[in-house]
This record gives C-alpha cells, structure tokens and sequence, in this order.
C-alpha cells in the first residue's frame, strides 16, 4: 500500500500532497514538514530510501529522488518493493514529460488539477494500477477532453443560446 | 454570469505567487471570497470555489470540513468538470465521521452505473479513498457488476476497489470474490497486477484463508514475466510458505530460475527476500541468494548496496555463514558515507560477535565512533553495549578489559551514553566479584579526571565511579587521593544527587579507614606516627572539603554533609587520644566497627519478580478494607510516639540504636496497624467514600513492618554458576570469574500481554478471513455442481442446508446472496437470515501436494 505522494521544493513547499489515509489537515502539514527536515539534511549519493516509522508508523519506508528543485517522496509500507517504487517515480516524471514537454516546477504549480489526474491514473486508492506512461496518457487525454468539452458549454448559458438560437 | 469575474484556480495561484501582502493575509482573503462563493446557487462558481478551497486545503492546511454539503452539491452536477471537482474534494476532506457521508450513497450509485467510464473510475476512487461500511455494503452488487465490465479500464479500478469493500465490509466477499478469482485468470497484464496486489494486501491480512488459490498463483509464478506481478506474487508466496512449510519446497524452484534469468534488479531483491525470511531451509535457494547479494554489495549504486546490507540482516540469524563471507563488504561500508549503510553495517557486525572476536570487533568500532559524527558514535556505542550486556554479560569472559572499555567510552567526545555505562559499571560490580579491582582502579581514573566533571552526558558514569569507589573500596590503592578526587572543588558542577552520591562515598571511605586504623592500633602496641599523621591529613582533607557544603541548598547534601562532619567531629576525639590503645570500650571505635558492619554488607542484584517470590503469611487479608479495625481494637493499641529518634544536642550518628530500637517496635507491637493511622483513615473514609477505588491489593497497613522482608541478598543465594565450557582450549586464559544471575521470570508476563492483544486485533480479521474460506469453499462446492448439473439453484439449495444444518454465533446478522442473484442481475432485494455462515475450519486442499 502506499501512504503518501508528495512533491515539494527545495525549500520546503508543498507542491502536491496526497495522502491515501484520512489525515486532518494539520498533520499533513506536520508531516509534510517533518519529511522535508529529513530529507533536507541528507547529503548527494547516498541511497534514496529512508525508514520513517516516527512519522507514519510502524513499517513506513521512504523513497525519494532529488529532480533539479524538486523532491518526489514515495511513503509506502511493506508490501511494496523498493526499487519498484522508485521505478515508480521514474514513470510519473516520465508521464509528467510527455504531457508538459520538458516538465518544470512552474508546470506543477500552474496544472495542479493535471498532476491530479495524472496521480490517479497511477495510483489508485493506495495501489499502483498503471505503470506504462503510454497508457496513462491516453486516459489523462481523454479527461482532459471530456473536460474542456463540458467546460465550453458553460460560456454559453442556455438561456442565451435559448434566446438567439430558438431551439 | 457572475462567473465570469470569478478567480479561477489558476488566477488563486498566480495571484499568490505575486503577492505581497504575506501568506496568511493572502489565504484569509482568499477564503473569504471563498466562502460567499461557495454559496451560490450557480454551479460554475459553486465548483470554481471548491476547487480553489481543495488547492488552499492541500497545499497551505486549510479545514475544508465546512465545505462537505457543498461538495454533494457539486458532484451532482451533470458535467463531468464539475463532477471531478466535486469528487476531488470529497476524497479529500470526508472521513468517517462527516455527517452528510449518508448523502452520498445515491450520487455515487448513479455515477457507478453511469456509461461514461471516466465518470465510473471517479466514483470508483472516491469510494476506495472514503469508504465505510454502509457504503460497501451498499455498494457492493455496482461494484460486482463493475468487476465484470467489457472495458479493462473500468475492470481495472473495480479491482483496485475491492480491497477497501472487502476491509469495510467482508460481507462482499461472499458477492464478489468469484470474480475476483476468475479475473486471476485473465491476458491483460494490468489488471492481472492489481488483482495479484489486491491479494498481496489480503494475504498479508491473513494467509490462511488465500492458501486455497495457491495453485493458481503458482502457475502464474511460472509463466508471468511481468515484473510487477512477479514481485506481487512473491511476497503473497512469503506470507503463505510461512503458514504452510510445504509450499516452499514447490516454490523454491520457479523463484530460482527468475534469479538466475531477470535482469531487473527489483526482481532479483524481491527473489532473495523472499528467500531468505521464508524458505530460509532450502540450502540451494539460500546460496544462490547469498551470491546475488554479493553481487549488490559490491555494486556503486548506494541504493543497491544498502538493499544488498538489509538483506543480509534478514539472513543473518539463521546463516550466519552468510555475513561472515562478506565480513570485508560489512566492514568497509561501515566508513560510507550514506547514514543507512553504515546503520545496517553496524547491526550486521554486531550480528557476527562472539566470545573470541568481541575484544577485536569492539576496538574497531571504537576507532569508528572516535572519527564519526555524534549520531553514528552513539550508534555504536548503544549497539556494542546492548550485545555485550545481553543475557548477563554471556559473551564477556575478561572483565577486565570490558571494564576498561567502559571506561574508554566515557571519554569519547560525543558519548552521550551516560546512563547505560553507569547502569552497566554498578551491575558488574554487582555480579562479577572478581572485576572489582579493575572497576575501582578505572572509577579512580575517570573521577580525578576534573574535564569530565563538565559534559553533563557523563555525570551518571561519574555517580556510578563514586558509588563503586565508595563501595569497593577496599580494593583501593589509595584511598586517600580516591578521598582528594571526591571533594575537589570542581564537583560543584554536578548535580547535587549526585553529589550526594559522592559524599556518601567519601563517608565509607572514610570509616574503613578508620576502621583499620582502629584495629592496626589494636593489635600492634605502638602507632607509628606516619599512620597517625597520615590518618589525621585524611580526617582534615574530608573535614575541609565537606564543610561549605554543610550550607547547601540541597537539603540531601547538607544532611549528608553534617552526618559525615558529626562522625568526624566524634572521631577526631578518640584519634587524638592515642594513649587509649586497649580501651576497645572507646566510643568512636564502636561506632566505627558498627558502621563498617552496615557497609560490609554486600548488594546483590535483585530479580524483577522478587516481590511475587514474598509468600503471603496465612491469614492475612490483602484485599480487605481495613477501616472496621478500628473499632475492634481500638481499645487495645496505644499511639506510637512519634519521637522515635531522639534529638540530642550532639550530633551522634547512633544508627545502630535507631535499628535496635525499631526492632524492639516490631516485636512489641502485634502485626496489626497502629490505631492512629487507621482511625484517621476510617475517618477519612466515611466522609469521602464515594472518591475511593475499591480496595486495593496491596494496602499498605495490611503489611508487616518492613523487617518482615527477608533481605534481598537471600535471593542472591540462587546462584548460577557458570560452568567452563570444556570444548575451550584453556591455554593462558584467565577463567572466567562468576557471574551472579537470577531467574528472570518477568518475560512470561510481557508475552501473555501480547498475546492478549494478538488476540484481539485477530477477531477483527477473523469475520473476513471466514468469509474469504467460505467463499472458496462454496466456489469449490459450486464448481463441481456446475459440472455435473449445470444449474445453479441447487447450488443455492445446497449452500442453505448446509448453514441451517451448522447454527453458530446469530448475533451477527448477515446478508445472504444467491447465486442465482447473478443469472438475474435485475433488483437484488435484500434478505436477512437468521442463520449465520458456518464458522469450520476449511479443509485445505491438498492439490498441491
């Protein structure tokens, strides 16, 4: 199962926080703190996991990788692999690419709901559904489609279209 | 159209990025546009805003709990942006104890029945993220249906769902797992993964009740070469050999030929992992996996070697064979620079000492912990200290050195160990009789040292040097500098416990050696003026150091300070009267071989469950309450008198009389309480009854005086020798001296706690696991009856005869599912049987066997 996919900066701030089990809100800014305090401190080539059972309980490991300005953290529990979570990273920076085209972190900020739907092709409920980035891309367009396509409706409202069209 | 002046989430984020007004103006700004946006009736703004609220909540922590009606509202829009919006935020901010959760059911019903798969796989998500019970239940047939939809995708997602119904709801298995099971059987690879991940997570839950599928599981072992399930399946075989030995020997196979032909190393992890905790028994499995772990150790890539080192812990207590081969790779990665590395490389040495090595692995890990950063030092030292303190110092056969060691610690820069060592130092000087001299010779070492009075880390190895010096200290070569070091002025750096530790020490130093002065003077005719100088020099040295501290604030030191000043003040008469060398009636002489008495006797370690070994006297009550006494033997006892000890004017340190005198106490009066007490408590009783517990065990009054304790060094008489063992070439080795044990009894009760709450966190999981058993047992008993009759009712029948025939526990009320609902699939209506499903073990099939 996984616990929690975070992106954050290199200074700290959250850039996408999902958790997978009910956490209010203050916790999930204390944990988002308390992950960025560890892995601020650890030093260039070392491995990318950590075990951090003070902060998400018993059998809690982390994965992370360190892209230019931004940290991926993976929170998983036993019953995943750690290098295939770290494949796992690899696939959602790779997805990220192709919908961005040589994503950057500006690209996170301003597609907030994009990175969603893009997550949620991955994983799904705490499980990893889909690992070939061609397949999540064909899903991701065809939300992002359907999406614009109920969201051009509303430019228009009925009553207008009413009026002039005389349906 | 007020949308159209709306900030959309887009213009939020930007605007935040711009702003200059500080973060938490900005988002109560923000918020409280929100707030008035939220509420109109338009659905556009309405989801506009809630979109913004769900960023502000997951990005920044703002409570979006508030916004739960609103979100109902949202999804039910027919627009599928909206329905994403509205979904998001429910997923994100519902819990089980929103109150409008109930509002839910009917909106996600429909949209899990809708035709457009995107709108499916929302439902399906917000589902798998919020569900509770009532929704699972109620779910459960859209979900069923879903599990056998035409489009993978929709397949795909109801499979991933499944786990939290089943977890909510075990009910559903009874529905669902059929087709779960048939979807094991399917050719696309990834609803294969999430069905082999669904079983992952149930296996690990309970094993025992996925045991039946392992045949199908293992032919998939065979033929997949699709990693992620490869690595799915192993850990559902490690969970499952684990309950079922046999297993292994079948699986032992398939897992070797994927570690010898993949390429992928997370497969080959996940092979030696399962290898080494489950089938640790199959000799040719395990080695193959030791070599593919060395091939990872000595790999660059950090993340290997360390997954390479976890490993090898998991190997190491069953073969240690294992890390000894790789003792280089251990030892080497001890000097990494990645903190994890050099952490399981510590544990991994640790794993490999014994008798012989301890003496050399320790000096290497000393020249580590010397030249590392304070975490790592500390790292070591607790992990070389637990190893060697383990079962009473089992691996330990030269005190000495291990003394010494102890010592050596204390003066590592970052030790910050402090209580473990004095803990350990007092425990040997406890058990180990013949250490003693080297215990005494190393707490001189540290306590002259006046550096180390500074680092508060160490000022409970210091405590523990004093109390050892004090208490040993006729091992002492020379008392009189161990007297100098105790009282210098630098000890005003510590606290005052422990600096009354320190004059308690000085206080028996000082008696024995009067003590030998008193009795040299005795046997030999004449005093040499040397020892009565020197005696005098030693009385004075501890009369001037201790007296400023007779005015301490801490009233433990100036009581301890005046006792010792007193015994002195009385001593210094009977020195001074030299000429009195046959008068043994001299009052410091007594005194003086009093005291040495009540010092010589020796503390001894005292078992955890001593106190049970203490055999109630016969009758006498331990649970009654004890207030009614008092009016039966009122009468009879008189009020002790509370002056005990009497005050005179001269300090006199007349412990002696204060023991005779408490005996005397003890045998006068009966072995019931004193009447003032009782009273009192009667009293007390009676006008607030109502605030008191029932009464305890071990009431206090109920005991006798303490004398009735035997003393603790009775049970030091349970003695273990421990015995040479005979295949040890003995060549110039010291024998190693005696360890003092006692019968622990105390683990007992820890493991009947655990087992008590094993218990409990089992019968939660009990109710799935019987359900997953019968479920498989009906789809085995079904199988068979489709085959020979091919219809299904009486497969119904079937199944209701054999749960009337078996009634069990009917407080659970449990919904009954035909099969035959499933040839239907119109309105299931729901029927509640009285009956409840057999609670039997299932029978294992032995098809594999």
């Amino acid at each position: 199962m996984i616990k929690a996919v975070m992106m954050m900066n290199t200074q700290g701030k959250p850039r996408l926080a999902k958790f997978y089990d009910f956490l209010p809100v203050e916790k999930q800014q204390e944990l988002i703190r308390g992950v960025f305090s560890v892995l601020s401190s650890r030093p260039e080539n070392v491995s990318n996991f950590l075990e951090i059972d003070s902060l998400f309980g018993p059998d809690s490991r982390l994965v992370y990788k360190h892209y230019a300005t931004l940290y991926f953290v993976l929170v998983f529990d036993g019953s995943e692999n750690e290098l295939a979570m770290l494949d796992l990273i690899q696939v959602l920076v790779e997805t990220l690419d192709k919908c961005f085209s040589n994503v950057c972190e500006l690209d996170i900020v301003f597609n907030y709901s994009k990175m969603h739907t893009v997550l949620d092709e991955i994983v799904f409920g705490g499980q990893v559904l889909e690992t070939r980035s061609d397949e999540i891309m064909k899903a991701v367009e065809e939300i992002s489609k359907l999406e614009a396509a109920s969201n051009s409706i509303s430019l228009v409202p009925k009553s207008v279209s009413g009026w002039r069209g005389g349906r | 159209m007020d949308n159209l002046f709306q900030r959309s989430l887009e213009d939020l984020i930007k605007g935040f990025r711009l702003q200059l007004l500080g973060d938490s103006s900005f988002i109560s700004r923000a918020l409280e546009e929100i707030r008035r946006e939220i509420k109109a009736t338009d659905l556009s703004t309405k989801s506009t805003a809630l979109h913004k609220l769900s960023y502000l909540a997951a990005i920044h922590g703002v409570d979006m709990s508030w916004a739960a009606f609103h979100a109902l509202e949202v999804v039910s829009s027919s627009r599928f942006h909206h329905k994403r919006i509205g979904y998001q935020a429910i997923t994100q901010s519902f819990h089980d104890q929103t109150s409008v959760l109930l509002l839910i059911t009917n909106q996600l019903r429909k949209d899990l029945n809708s035709v457009n798969e995107y709108e499916v796989s929302l439902a399906l998500e917000c589902l798998s993220r919020i569900g509770t019970r009532d929704l699972a239940r109620d779910l459960s047939p859209e979900v069923f249906t879903l599990l056998g939809s035409s489009k993978s995708f929709v397949r795909k997602k109801a499979t991933g769902v499944v786990l939290r119904v089943f977890d909510k709801y075990p009910d559903a298995v009874k529905v669902c797992f059929k087709r779960l099971v048939e979807n094991l059987e399917t050719s696309d690879p990834q609803i294969l993964s999430a069905v082999v991940g669904v079983f992952c997570e149930l296996a690990s839950k309970d094993p025992t009740s996925c045991l039946p599928l392992a045949p199908e599981f293992f032919k998939i072992l065979v033929d997949s070469r699709n990693n992620w399930v490869l690595i799915k399946l192993l850990k559902i075989f490690s969970k499952l050999a684990s309950v079922e030995p046999r297993l292994g020997r079948k699986v032992a196979e398939p897992i070797c030929e994927h570690m010898k032909r993949t390429v992928a190393k997370s497969l080959v992890f996940e092979c030696v992992r399962t290898v080494v905790s489950s089938l640790s028994d199959h000799e040719a499995a395990v080695k193959l996996a030791v070599a593919k772990i060395r091939e990872f150790l000595v790999e660059d890539d950090p993340n290997l070697k360390y997954l390479g080192l976890h490993a090898l812990s998991i190997a190491a207590p069953k073969h240690l064979w294992a890390v000894l081969e790789n003792k280089e790779a251990v030892v080497k990665a001890l000097s990494d620079e990645d903190p994890n590395v050099k952490l399981e490389a510590l544990h991994l040495l640790m794993a490999m000492v014994t008798e012989d090595n301890v003496s050399e692995i320790s000096r290497i890990l000393m020249n580590y912990a010397l030249k590392s950063d304070p975490l790592f030092c500390n790292e070591i030292i607790i992990s070389v200290l637990s190893v060697c303190s383990r079962n009473a110092y089992e691996i330990i056969v030269d005190f000495d050195w291990y003394v010494s060691l102890l010592g050596e610690m204390a003066r590592i820069p970052h030790c910050q160990r402090g209580e473990e060592i004095e803990h350990q130092l007092i425990d040997i000087g406890m058990r180990v009789r013949d250490a003693r001299p080297q215990l005494v010779r190393v707490s001189w070492a540290l306590l002259i040292d006046p550096a180390l009075l500074g680092n508060m880390f160490l000022h409970p190895i210091l405590s523990a040097a004093s109390w050892v010096s004090g208490e040993y200290v006729e091992f002492a070569k020379n008392p009189y500098e161990l007297v100098e070091a105790l009282v210098q002025p630098r000890t005003d750096l510590l606290p005052p416990y422990i600096r009354a530790i320190y004059i308690h020490s000085v206080f028996k130093v000082l008696v024995f050696c009067l003590r030998s002065y008193f009795s040299a003077q005795e046997s030999s005719s004449g005093s040499s003026s040397t020892v009565y100088e020197s005696i005098l020099n030693l009385v004075n040295v501890i009369e001037i150091g201790v007296w400023p501290l007779s005015g301490a604030y801490d009233v433990e030191v100036q009581e301890r300070a005046k006792n010792v000043l007193g015994f002195i003040g009385m001593a210094k008469q009977d020195i001074a009267k030299k000429v009195n060398l046959q008068d043994n009636e001299a009052e410091a002489c007594r005194v003086t071989a009093f005291m040495e008495d009540a010092f010589s006797e020796e503390l001894g370690p005292i078992s955890a469950n001593a106190r049970e070994k203490v055999c109630v006297p016969d009758g006498l009550e331990l649970e009654e309450n004890l207030g009614d006494l008092e009016e039966i033997c009122g009468k009879f006892l008189k009020p002790v008198e509370s002056d005990s000890v009497s005050c005179t004017d001269k300090i006199t340190f007349s412990v002696s009389n204060l023991r005779i005198r408490d005996q005397q106490e003890a045998s006068s009066s009966t072995s019931l309480p004193p009447k003032e007490s009782s009273s009192l408590l009667a009293e007390h009783r009676k006008r607030h009854g109502m605030y008191y517990l029932t009464s305890e065990k071990n009431d206090p009054d109920s005991n006798g005086t303490p004398n009735d304790y035997p003393p603790a060094n009775d049970l030091a008489s349970e003695i273990l020798l421990d015995p040479l063992d005979p295949k040890r070439k003995a060549k110039h080795r010291k024998s190693r001296p005696v360890v003092v044990k006692l019968d622990e009894g105390g683990e007992s009760r820890i493991t009947t706690s655990q087992a008590k709450t094993k218990q409990e966190s089992v019968t939660d999981d009990e109710s799935l696991s019987r359900d997953i058993q019968s479920a498989l047992l009906v789809n085995k008993k079904g199988k068979e009856r489709e085959k020979c009759e091919g219809n299904s009712n009486l497969v119904v029948q079937e199944e209701e005869t054999s749960r009337i025939e078996k009634p069990q526990n009917s407080e659970k009320k449990k919904k009954k599912k035909k099969n035959g609902e499933r040839t239907s699939g119109k309105h299931r209506s729901r029927r509640r049987s009285e009956v409840a499903s057999s609670s039997e073990q299932v029978e294992i099939p032995d098809l594999l066997l």
